[in-house]
């Protein structure tokens, strides 16, 4: 296995973060009049986007 | 509705041109020999980040998705808005798996998955039931393309009787069935870049418009009854709607980029650092879907349901009616033309490349394999150009002919089947332990298992709820079945391979995944 492997663990982060729905299940803290449920869910687009482009800056080595 | 509404419908005829025009002259974009299946199918697999990005974007994202999430949402509540985890996670999924699919294919010339089980396992029958499931997944996806566009030129009032009712309709058939068999997934690949900025543009003039008028985002959930706000918590005996919500996530997100149309698209790019780029760009969609999805609360708020110049329109479509009488009543006329024309272009972009996906997968896999093995390129690139005109008049005359409501049902089973493939085209690209005939068992097991479900549900949703130790556990029906699909598979392989019953050659390498 490539040392790189290591760094895919990261993108098993937005899984849990996303379908374990007690994390979320919830109105309050709403911002905005928006609750909880629906921003935390929102949020994590950002996460996981961030981390699927660290770990490609991490793992890229010479690829196309 | 009363009467057509005349600037709404110029604003919408006048961008359905400009798109017909710009999917003509796509035949000349990166000109090469569309006579030859990788370029008529795959554009030359030469499309780079941001041409993925529009294309995979387009093709993913589609008008009757955009119809009907915030759709689920105006009627279920916060159980639809599954759709957002679901485009969350399925990207770090592709980011590992699609780039391994994608050197083995380039490689050994692979268009569609079955080409790749094919070569991998040695075996037709397992590369036809792969095709097969595909197409069949495909074909209604496609239908309710074009429900998309009926309900959009319903709420602007084209209406008509008899086959006259229908006519808009088949002539935007015609001109997308021209288009795609001259250029083929050129076409679709430069239309996605202005149906995305289109849809962008809609998408964020409705979410600071519209809730505007209703006072707020707070006044748009107040206006959502409380119990539809966040899901249904667990009781004792049930895990409620809890694991509806995230089997649901789950599932999708595995099954969506085994649908043909999705695999299209990620073969047709120039490489694999382009398909992980996009894992992390495509979620800005699903950012836009999520915008989207909350049109149904604001539908809500807006109390269009009980307004009586809507009322035909939910008679006619039910609450796939909601988001096109939410832009009725925030919208000026001309800007109403403007969203509608986004939802029909984006109806299709996918349309087309649905339908060059499942010409593909024919061709390669039905025709090539069991009718002409000796075809030449020519030859099949010209049997795909005619199977993709087949297939969209198939989609065409099945929504004419048949009530919405079947094509709704069939495509929900489309996804419970897909995901059957998973064994064969997700674990075949890791492992090969699974024997040729244990995937083809453990696919029929799957596909009866995941049908029979749908049918005890009266093909009315796809959650079935098993109960294990005295609990209800709802669940997306493709998951259970998936379970049933890789415990069979994988019994019956530790038969095969422990009597030794011949593997077959693989045609492949451990090089050709260029780990």
């Amino acid at each position: 296995m490539h040392p790189a492997w290591r760094w895919h663990l990261l993108l098993l982060v937005p899984f849990v973060g996303t379908l374990w729905v007690p994390f979320y299940n919830a109105v309050e803290p709403s911002i905005g009049g928006v609750p909880y449920f629906y921003w935390y869910q929102f949020l994590w687009i950002f996460i996981s986007s961030s981390l699927t482009a660290l770990v490609y800056f991490a793992t890229r080595g010479g690829e196309r | 509705m009363n009467g057509v509404n005349g600037v709404a419908l110029a604003v919408f005829c006048a961008l359905f041109v400009l798109v017909t025009v710009i999917g003509f002259v796509a035949a000349g974009w990166r000109r090469a020999d569309l006579d030859q299946l990788h370029e008529w199918g795959l554009g030359g697999r030469r499309f780079g980040t941001v041409v993925t990005w529009f294309l995979l974007g387009g093709d993913l994202y589609t008008a009757y998705t955009f119809v009907a999430v915030p759709a689920l949402v105006f009627g279920q509540g916060a159980l639809g808005f599954f759709a957002l985890p679901y485009t969350i996670i399925t990207y770090p999924f592709v980011f590992v798996v699609m780039p391994r699919l994608w050197s083995v294919s380039h490689k050994h010339g692979y268009i569609t998955a079955a080409d790749f089980v094919r070569g991998r396992f040695d075996s037709g029958a397992l590369a036809l039931a792969v095709a097969v499931t595909g197409i069949l997944a495909t074909m209604p996806y496609i239908a309710l393309q074009l429900v998309g566009i009926q309900v959009v030129l319903g709420a602007m009032g084209v209406e008509g009787t008899g086959w006259m009712a229908d006519l808009p309709l088949v002539i935007a058939f015609v001109i997308l069935a021209a288009y795609t068999y001259q250029s083929g997934l050129r076409a679709p690949a430069l239309i996605a870049i202005v149906k995305d900025t289109v849809i962008y543009v809609t998408v964020l003039a409705a979410i600071i418009a519209i809730p505007a008028k209703l006072g707020g985002y707070g006044a748009v959930f107040a206006a959502v009854p409380p119990e539809k706000v966040i899901l249904e918590p667990p009781r004792p005996g049930t895990l409620g709607q809890f694991s509806a919500y995230a089997t649901l996530a789950f599932g999708s997100a595995l099954a969506l980029f085994l649908y043909p149309h999705s695999m299209t698209g990620v073969l047709s790019s120039s490489g694999r650092a382009v398909i992980r780029r996009n894992t992390a760009m495509l979620p800005a969609y699903s950012f836009l879907l999520g915008l989207i999805a909350l049109l149904g609360y604001m539908a809500i708020a807006a109390g269009v349901r009980n307004a009586p110049a809507y009322a035909n329109g939910f008679r006619q479509y039910g609450p796939n009616f909601a988001v096109p009488a939410l832009f009725l009543y925030a919208f000026p006329s001309w800007f109403v033309g403007f969203a509608f024309a986004a939802i029909a272009v984006g109806a299709l972009v996918p349309a087309a490349i649905m339908s060059i996906a499942a010409a593909n997968l024919f061709t390669r896999n039905v025709y090539k394999e069991f009718l002409r093995p000796a075809c030449s390129g020519k030859e099949e690139s010209r049997v795909a150009k005619i199977v993709s005109l087949v297939v969209k008049f198939g989609a065409l005359v099945f929504i004419v002919l048949v009530p919405t409501k079947y094509a709704i049902q069939l495509q929900l089973l489309g996804g419970v089947w897909i995901l059957q493939t998973f064994p064969a085209v997700v674990v075949g690209l890791y492992t090969r332990w699974l024997h040729r005939w244990g995937l083809l068992a453990g696919w029929a097991v799957g596909m009866g298992l995941g049908t029979l479900m749908a049918y005890l549900k009266g093909f009315a949703s796809s959650v079935y709820a098993v109960t294990i130790g005295g609990v209800a556990v709802p669940a997306y029906a493709a998951l259970w079945a998936l379970l049933a699909n890789l415990a069979v598979a994988a019994a019956v392989s530790a038969a095969l391979n422990a009597a030794r019953v011949p593997l077959g050659r693989d045609a492949t390498e451990r090089a050709d995944y260029g780990e």
